[in-house]
């Protein structure tokens, strides 16, 4: 079943084309991938799904509902939650503060606060530090955080917007077993990724776009041996 | 009701009581209870102003511009319509919010410096209007405003306008505002409606800063249409409370408002030299307490318990 579909999305940045004719569905369950160089649109690609941008033209449809004029705020409801880039934690709040805002759009408070214990299940570090103010924590931890925060919201499809960006290589896989973990349990997730070897290697299907354009669809194992991806993303030839 | 509330009750009953009490020994002139009526209109203005800047993260320097509403309005319905005080400072504070509202809703899609230049500039033009606006006295100012502020009223009106913010703080709608002030963006994906509940503070900010125009009025007895009574300078004026008793912190925000009150008075015996010595305190206070006098701490209960026991067990060590 299809959970997520873009279908023909442009975006611009005044007269610059960001996004040109981009097209690809995410099915329920499924960890996906968005690969690319920098400046590709993979961060526009997603922040347009989550409304933080508007397209120019083209439809992105949630869970089979049209999403591409609502407002930004409304999509967590629907079960929609972007773990933006660069983590955007809450530096001056605490870290439960911070999980209990991931679950603000819920009217279950009581509920939330067994999925709290969840979180706190799946990252050890952030129930010691749950007094702790966000900012003050490593980045790995914060990470951890962002996702912890998005998890909160009870995601039917979680955006995750480059997990690794600036993690040493060993949190770096932990954070990718956790996104594992969350996906066995249900949750589909749509990454974002520079880290081609392991993002391909976590998720079953995976796009790759190209100034603006997808220039390849398929399956991740496919995609990982295809010699011009080995070539631009792992350096092989 | 909890213990926590009731020990606040009586503890704010029983300030109420002393300062009646020396005032009736003759310990406490009129002149002397009368700053503390302005101390408490200071209050609630910085109470308010915190709710915006400190607490929702925009930076807004027209807080005087809805001082001046509300103190404008409230004195218009007792001189003419000799309206009851608490029915006049009502509907002054609700034509506060409403002009909050009106001018929240351009305002506050900018952000930083750009806001707070708007901001000024719509205060700015709330006083210009009054200033050409014959019905309130135009350039020569309202006078002729009955008394009707007194430590009594003012006291009450800053409890509640300080009970009023703190929870709403500390409510669901309070955590969505703090959100919004650590980062819009990501506040946003959370679900958290930023246009709504940045309106939402400032209008409420508003509100307050009618109620206390209001006492103001009622106070002064006379409103010029000045920059230092109802325009940039006493916005100004507010700001700087609201920095020295640290942004986000509603315990700050009081001790700063009554020291900021007091001082000046203190300081009369100077004469000349007054504003001067003013302002060096107010920099020293900025490079000693950069986060403000308590230094990001709020008084509450768990510190205070905290700290009794501290004193406590190092009593007993000794």
């Amino acid at each position: 079943m299809t959970i997520l579909s873009v279908e023909n999305l442009s975006v611009h940045y005044g007269v610059i084309q960001a996004l040109e004719d981009v097209s690809f569905s995410v099915q329920s369950g499924e960890i996906y991938t968005l690969l690319g160089t920098n400046g590709a649109g993979k961060t526009t690609t997603l922040r347009t799904i989550s409304r933080l941008l508007s397209s120019t033209s083209g439809r992105v449809e949630f869970d089979g509902k049209d999403i591409s004029s609502v407002p930004s705020y409304t999509l967590p409801a629907l079960g929609l939650c972007h773990v933006p880039e660069g983590r955007r934690v809450f530096p001056q709040l605490s870290v439960s503060d911070n999980l209990y805002l991931g679950a603000y759009h819920r009217k279950d408070k009581r509920e939330a606060k067994d999925d709290l214990q969840y979180v706190f299940d799946l990252f050890p570090r952030l129930k010691e530090r749950r007094n702790q103010e966000a900012g003050s924590l490593s980045g790995g931890e914060q990470q951890m955080l962002a996702i912890g925060r998005g998890l909160m919201g009870r995601p039917k499809l979680l955006l995750l917007d480059e997990p690794s960006m600036g993690l040493a290589p060993l949190l770096v896989e932990e954070i990718f077993g956790i996104i594992q973990t969350i996906n066995r349990e249900g949750t589909t997730v749509l990454l974002v990724e520079q880290n081609a070897h392991l993002a391909l290697g976590i998720s079953q299907r995976a796009c790759v776009l190209e100034t603006g354009r997808v220039v390849m669809t398929g399956e991740a194992t496919d995609i990982l041996a295809n010699p011009r991806i080995r070539e631009i993303y792992l350096g092989v030839s | 009701m909890n213990r926590r509330t009731m020990y606040t009750g009586l503890a704010l009953a029983l300030i109420y009581l002393l300062v009646h009490g020396l005032q009736a020994f003759g310990l406490l002139l009129s002149y002397h209870v009368q700053i503390l009526s302005l101390a408490c209109i200071n209050i609630i203005l910085v109470v308010s102003l915190n709710l915006i800047n400190g607490f929702t993260g925009q930076f807004s320097i027209g807080h005087a511009g809805f001082l001046a509403v509300g103190a404008y309005s409230s004195a218009y319905l007792t001189v003419t319509f000799h309206t009851p005080f608490f029915v006049a400072l009502l509907v002054g504070a609700i034509f506060a919010g409403i002009v909050g509202l009106i001018i929240g809703l351009p305002a506050l899609r900018l952000k930083g410096d750009y806001l707070a230049i708007a901001t000024l500039g719509f205060g700015e033009i709330i006083r210009v209007i009054i200033l050409n606006t014959q019905a309130v006295g135009g350039a020569r100012g309202f006078s002729g405003i009955p008394n009707y502020t007194t430590f009594g009223n003012s006291y009450l009106l800053a409890i509640l306008t300080v009970f009023v913010i703190r929870n709403f703080v500390n409510s669901d709608h309070g955590r969505a505002c703090l959100a919004i002030r650590e980062d819009e963006i990501a506040a946003e994906s959370l679900g958290v409606h930023s246009t709504y509940f940045k309106t939402l503070a400032f209008s409420l900010g508003a509100f307050f800063a009618g109620i206390a125009g209001g006492l103001f009025s009622h106070y002064l007895q006379y409103m010029a249409p000045t920059s230092g009574q109802i325009g940039f300078m006493k916005s100004i004026d507010i700001l700087i409370m609201l920095v020295l008793g640290g942004l986000g912190n509603i315990t700050g925000s009081v001790i700063a408002a009554v020291v900021l009150t007091i001082v000046p008075e203190l300081l009369r015996g100077f004469a000349e030299y007054r504003m001067v010595i003013y302002s060096i305190i107010l920099i020293l206070v900025m490079i000693y307490r950069p986060d403000g006098l308590l230094g990001g701490r709020s008084l509450g209960y768990a510190r205070l318990k905290n700290s009794i026991e501290g004193v406590k067990a190092h009593a007993s060590h000794k």
